[in-house]
């Protein structure tokens, strides 16, 4: 028998940023014992960068904005592939959720009568993000924090769960390892919430950190839960492509927000040459306009540098592509020529974007109030995720829930920007409340303790392989990583198409028989190659989830391009959501799932925003 | 080509080693960490997370000066000699370059939370002007990477950590204290339990600071003052002006 710690939970989550948390202070609203795991130390987690906004119809800035229309601007977002109930919840309650992180401690920037500020932002109608300069995310995270952690919560930090734990049907626990001495801990619980981000990690050119691993995706489709709209995969328009070591860091959104305008090397305001059909009425048709409405002149219309995501990410790699990028194969990016337009702009660009001019004059030698930054797509955000039940965020699995960026539906084919924050409020709250309620409805079950010896033998399997193959290549852990980066991004990334998804999901089945001969030098005590080594397992598990729903999906709409398939609807396909599931001899299978009428009253909605 | 030597160990036994690593235009600290962990150490211990300067993880002391590393270029190191990089030894050692830090938190914990007047408004919000809180969004820059507290003599040299909360908590007193909405008082902890009094305001943590919050000047001597004005009777502090 393999010795390791046991910690009975009645509501177990899963990953401590803006979902975790504010799922475990749901959780922990009555009387239930709630434990919290995470990877990191408390408060590190990506939350922390998000820096643009949190999106919620508080009007007041603009006092025509309502969950209305917040909800026909998150679905127009998303192509309408979102779930509508899911869309609906969120443009009504984001709202309160934002209002009640004011009551914990959070100070966001104020309007003239001293409500809270909002700023305009891609997709969004009217100026609707509640924002602390461009350090939001920060200040979520440290509300959320500060107030989590006088609600009785038992924190395990620095630990990472490699599997959950079944009993029938029902999930019952989960186990996984502490970093510091690599000891084995079984959290056990009726109700588990996983809220672990994104996957980001698959690929080379990445906003994200050495955590976003997809180890929710993974768990829960180990676990019999389904994933749903997989190759949604969100580009970040704007990222840093200069110097290399930080290519990929984001700039926020808030740049263009505040007038920041995209050029190429000829100076050309290219966005102004592609604006699409379900935009056309919304988008301003000259520059004068376009700044008018980053000034908030209500009458006007935003600039094209604030359309979808998606489409912004496109037309920078188009612009590179035909020869007009930036020396370093971007674009330009520009918020110092509003000093035409503005007395005293550096400072103007200092106080609303702060950490931008740190982060460019720290990392590239570069004054944003003076001269214009480079900037190209970067890996950002996963729109597709574990499917859960709009009001209750259970997943197929009875007891399993999920929420935040793990989770999906909300956002289609594309996220809005500052959706992501509120998403994670809204059903943080709700997959803690339900997750509550569900452990407090259902007794314990009791654990298999056999299952948890096969798993153990699986987590110290990379210490017992040899350090070599039989070639003498190095079975380390980084180069196996380094090769599934490169080729989801080659294969993977914007551009798509069935030759390149199809040799992807070959590569990606290789480096599954090279990690299963992974190996890890030392011992267990925090060892980042034996934690790499195991995380691999959850990021090819994500990328084969990636590639093969990108395949099934052979048309371009959203955050999915397929060279092949240009068009946005496959003929007589209609509308449909692509559903990955295990089967039950251990095979990843795809299938579609036609989405169903929108509900009267929501349809109109959309019908009157047209 | 450049050398890194760098802390590798634990708590038991531990010293510097030398890696030897190629160096690129624009790298960082953490890039070159980065390399040698994946190309000779793959057992490295190193925390990090954003590598954008807004997480604060990953704070060591390089060539003995308490920095970030993620936002320490290489160009702005001598690359000459080697560069040394050590854990924060204010704390404990974990492994290698990570530090046990989890005091901090223990800290926050106990300290009193925000608790906030009855609402201003019907709909449960409060009306707050920007000028009275922009002081206290400077305090909620804070990153938490914990290099204030490294710095700190009182506890990096003293070990006061039983009787003294550091700069970074004082900072975090701060931002309760004067936040415009909260209506606890923390004075009698911040002059006793919390040792405020020790901060004799060599400024050493300011100077440290990666989001350049003035610790000293504006969160840490406004609080003593308010501890001496609740403190010590305002008559006879008056009295002592006058007579000296």
């Amino acid at each position: 028998m393999s010795s390791y710690e046991t910690h009975e939970y009645d509501v177990l989550i899963i990953g401590a940023g803006g979902a975790g948390l504010r799922a475990a202070i749901e959780a922990a609203v009555g009387d239930l014992k709630v434990g919290l795991v995470c990877k990191s130390l408390l408060g590190k987690a990506h939350t922390v960068m998000a820096e643009g906004g949190v999106a919620a119809a508080l009007a007041n800035v603009d006092e025509r904005d309502s969950w209305r229309v917040h909800f026909a601007d998150t679905m127009r977002g998303g192509q309408y592939l979102s779930n509508a109930r899911m869309a609906e919840l969120h443009a009504q309650e984001s709202p309160d959720r934002v209002r009640e992180l004011e009551a914990w401690g959070a100070l966001f920037d104020r309007t003239q009568d001293g409500g809270i500020l909002q700023r305009n932002f891609g997709g969004h109608q009217y100026p609707r993000l509640a924002h602390v300069g461009d350090r939001t995310g920060l200040e979520m995270i440290r509300a959320l924090q500060d107030h989590g952690i006088h609600q009785g919560i038992e924190v395990h930090m620095e630990n990472t769960v490699v599997s959950l734990l079944k009993t029938g049907d029902r999930v019952s626990g989960a186990f996984g390892y502490e970093r510091e001495k690599g000891r084995f801990k079984v959290f056990t619980a009726k109700a588990i919430v996983l809220a672990t981000g994104g996957a980001g990690k698959a690929y080379k050119v990445t906003s994200n950190s050495w955590e976003y691993t997809g180890d929710g995706h993974a768990l829960a489709y180990h676990a019999g839960a389904e994933l749903i709209d997989m190759e949604f995969v969100q580009f970040h328009p704007t990222g840093m492509v200069w110097p290399p070591s930080v290519r990929g860091i984001l700039v926020t959104e808030g740049v263009r927000g505040e007038g920041g305008i995209l050029t190429n090397s000829e100076g050309k305001r290219f966005m102004f040459d592609d604006i699409p059909e379900l935009y056309v009425n919304q988008t301003a048709d000259n520059p004068e306009e376009g700044w008018r409405y980053t000034q908030g002149d209500r009458e006007a219309r935003r600039p094209p540098e604030l359309l979808t995501r998606d489409h912004v990410a496109r037309c920078i790699v188009r612009e590179v592509q035909e020869g007009r990028g930036s020396p370093h194969g971007g674009v330009f990016l520009d918020i110092a020529w509003i000093k035409e337009k503005i007395p005293n702009a550096a400072e103007h660009i200092r106080r609303k974007l702060p950490s931008m001019y740190h982060q460019f004059r720290e990392l590239a030698n570069i004054d944003i109030t003076a001269e214009p930054m480079e900037v190209g797509p970067t890996t950002h955000y996963i729109m597709g995720g574990i499917r859960v039940d709009a009001d209750s965020q259970m997943t197929a699995v009875p007891g399993l829930f999920a929420a935040g960026e793990c989770a999906a539906g909300l956002h289609g084919a594309n996220r809005l920007g500052g959706n992501s924050l509120s998403d994670l409020l809204v059903f943080g709250k709700r997959a803690g409340e339900y997750a509550a309620q569900f452990a407090m409805e259902n007794e314990a079950v009791p654990m298999d303790e056999s299952e948890i010896e096969t798993i153990v033998a699986h987590t110290l399997k990379p210490f017992e392989n040899p350090q070599t193959d039989g070639n003498g290549n190095n079975m380390g852990p980084y180069g196996i990583q380094a090769q599934l980066q490169e080729k989801m991004q080659e294969l993977v990334g914007i551009a798509r198409s069935q030759e390149s998804l199809t040799q992807a999901i070959e590569e990606i089945q290789n480096l599954r028989e090279e990690a299963e001969n992974v190996h890890a030098i030392g011992n267990r005590e925090y060892n980042a190659g034996w934690h790499t080594a195991l995380d691999l397992d959850c990021l090819l598990t994500a990328s084969e989830a990636i590639a093969l729903a990108a395949l099934e999906r052979k048309a371009s709409i959203g955050a999915h391009s397929r060279d092949d398939f240009p068009e946005k609807e496959e003929p007589g396909a209609g509308k449909y959501n692509t559903i990955i599931k295990k089967t039950d001899d251990g095979a990843m299978a795809v299938r579609r799932e036609p989405i169903d009428e929108l509900r009267e009253d929501l349809q109109e909605i959309i019908d009157e925003m047209e | 080509m450049a050398t890194f030597r760098i802390w590798r160990g634990n708590a038991d036994d531990a010293q510097f080693v030398d890696y030897e690593t190629e160096v690129s235009e624009g790298m960082v600290v953490l890039d070159a960490v980065h390399r040698i962990q994946a190309e000779q150490a793959n057992d490295m211990a190193v925390r990090w997370n954003c590598k954008a300067g807004k997480c604060g993880s990953c704070s060591a002391e390089i060539n003995g000066q308490p920095k970030l590393m993620c936002m320490t270029r290489l160009d702005t190191v001598p690359l000459d000699a080697p560069v040394t990089i050590e854990p924060m030894r204010a704390f404990p050692l974990i492994k290698d370059l990570v530090a046990d830090v989890s005091w901090n938190f223990k800290v926050k914990e106990r300290m009193k939370p925000f608790a906030p007047r009855p609402p201003d408004a019907e709909d449960g919000t409060w009306r707050m002007e920007q000028e009275d809180i922009d002081h206290v969004q400077e305090f909620r820059k804070c990153i938490e990477c914990f290099l204030c507290q490294d710095v700190c003599h009182v506890l990096r040299d003293h070990k006061l950590h039983d009787e003294f909360i550091g700069p970074r908590f004082l900072v975090y007193a701060a931002s309760l204290e004067m936040h415009p909405i909260d209506t606890e008082n923390r004075l009698e902890e911040l002059k006793n339990s919390d040792g405020i009094g020790y901060c004799n305001i060599t400024k050493c943590c300011t100077k440290v600071c990666p989001e350049h919050i003035t610790i000293t000047d504006n969160a840490i001597i406004p609080l003593k003052e308010r501890v001496v004005d609740q403190f010590y009777d305002p008559i006879k502090k008056l009295f002592r002006v006058f007579n000296r």
